[in-house]
């Protein structure tokens, strides 16, 4: 498995590649899934929750999905306690920003700063990378809707649709037959919640083990909605209707 | 001493800057421009402390610049008039505070015209007037101003109060610089 040049982040192997950073990335491959779909009037992200107990208190419930500020949020996959950290930091960015410009971050100015942070554990050593992905959905006046990924490589990319954690692939299958260019807010929570339902292990959907967000055009630009798990249960019931 | 003067229009603001430039009791300069372009949509008109002035809008300026180059968006007129309060207002409580007065003017869309003073007040304003200047031209400001005034009337007051400023101001102040910012940038005007 291990061999030399995997023992530092910031050193290359002979081919190329920085294996703490792939390590990094397989970590992620093991989180539960999470995705987002970009509407033309909104954006819905939605994600798995891997542990869940019966003693587990439900009502303190989003652990993936974060509010960055007004007008972002985001869902991750990972490492849950780097995620937390780095949250933190995009926070401060983001507060920085409106306390000094009085005006919102931009989405993309955001996510270029957290990923110049995750960016930097990938050249100087001694520490580990970040193992956590984000998916952040926001809006601005100038871009509109903009839904992103970041890795812990440090990049990022924009997308329609999008899907990390464990069974991506298949996620992004489905995303890809599903998608529509013009569909509304709502449409898109149901081709999520039809997604979640199909690539999920677990054989019955249920409200303990989703998580859901939305961000949405309102009369001050946007406004986002992190689900309670009884705001989930439509849309589990009207998911399941329709598949039947 | 310096005359510094903001109309905003229907469609554009106008800045009215003094043309002489002023140490102790000699006039060093009779054509010299109080206004700098911060980047397309945007100029600030400055007075102060000669040396605080052109250092604090040229840093103002490279940091505007800045954010535009990294972020592929530049700041809107109000982002600008938020940073640049922002930097008066931490300058305040240092060992020697920046001694300047800015207007920013602006257009994203619609004209805006922003106050700003050595002590961090950032007011959105119609018309602004900084320094002596402000107690010859506001009672002026007050009777002509109307929030439909086109370019030509604009000007027209804009000369109603450089003839005031003339008529009732002690010092020669060497006429004056009119800047238009309008939505396709900020000119001098002729």
């Amino acid at each position: 498995m291990s061999n030399r040049y995997d023992s530092r982040t910031t050193i290359f192997s002979p081919e190329g590649r920085l294996y703490q950073v792939e390590y990094a990335m397989e970590a992620i491959s093991h989180a539960g899934t999470a995705l987002g779909i970009l509407a033309k009037d909104g954006i819905v992200l939605a994600a798995e929750k891997k542990v869940s107990s019966k003693l587990l208190e439900q009502e303190t419930s989003a652990e993936k999905m974060y509010v960055l500020s007004k007008n972002i949020i985001c869902v991750v996959a990972g490492i849950d306690s780097d995620a937390s950290t780095l949250v933190e930091t995009a926070r401060k960015m983001a507060l920085q920003h409106f306390a000094t410009y009085d005006e919102e971050i931009p989405v993309e100015v955001l996510v270029k700063r957290i990923c110049n942070v995750m960016q930097g554990y990938t050249q100087f050593g001694g520490l580990r990378p970040y193992g956590v992905s984000f998916i952040f959905a926001g809006w601005d006046s100038s871009q509109g809707f903009q839904l992103y990924q970041s890795n812990p490589s440090g990049n990022y990319t924009g997308w329609l649709a999008t899907s990390v954690g464990a069974n991506t692939t298949s996620a992004q299958t489905l995303l890809k037959q599903e998608y529509k260019p013009d569909s509304t807010l709502e449409e898109a929570c149901d081709q999520a919640m039809l997604i979640m339902s199909k690539t999920m292990d677990s054989s019955a959907l249920t409200s303990t083990k989703l998580e859901f967000a939305t961000i949405k055009a309102s009369s001050d630009g946007a406004e986002y909605n992190v689900y309670k798990p009884k705001d989930i249960e439509p849309l589990i019931e009207k998911v399941k209707s329709t598949t039947q | 001493m310096d005359i510094l003067l903001g109309i905003r229009t229907q469609n554009e603001v106008l800045l009215i800057t003094s043309r002489s430039l002023a140490r102790g009791i000699s006039v060093l300069k009779s054509d010299d421009v109080k206004v700098l372009e911060c980047n397309k949509h945007t100029a600030l008109a400055f007075s102060g402390e000669p040396g605080d002035t052109t250092n604090f809008v040229e840093f103002i300026r490279a940091n505007v610049r800045l954010y535009g180059f990294q972020n592929k968006q530049e700041l809107t007129t109000h982002a600008v008039a938020s940073y640049a309060r922002k930097e008066l207002a931490t300058s305040l409580r240092s060992r020697k505070p920046y001694q300047v007065n800015i207007l920013v003017a602006g257009h994203n869309g619609t004209p805006e015209l922003h106050w700003i003073d050595y002590l961090g007040t950032n007011v959105t304003l119609p018309y602004a007037a900084h320094g002596y200047a402000s107690y010859y031209v506001l009672s002026t400001l007050d009777r002509w101003w109307t929030e439909t005034l086109t370019l030509e009337e604009g000007l027209e007051l804009a000369r109603k109060c450089i003839d005031e400023l003339e008529k009732r101001m002690p010092i020669d102040f060497k006429g004056c610089n009119i800047h238009v910012v309008d939505q396709n940038g900020v000119r001098l005007h002729e």
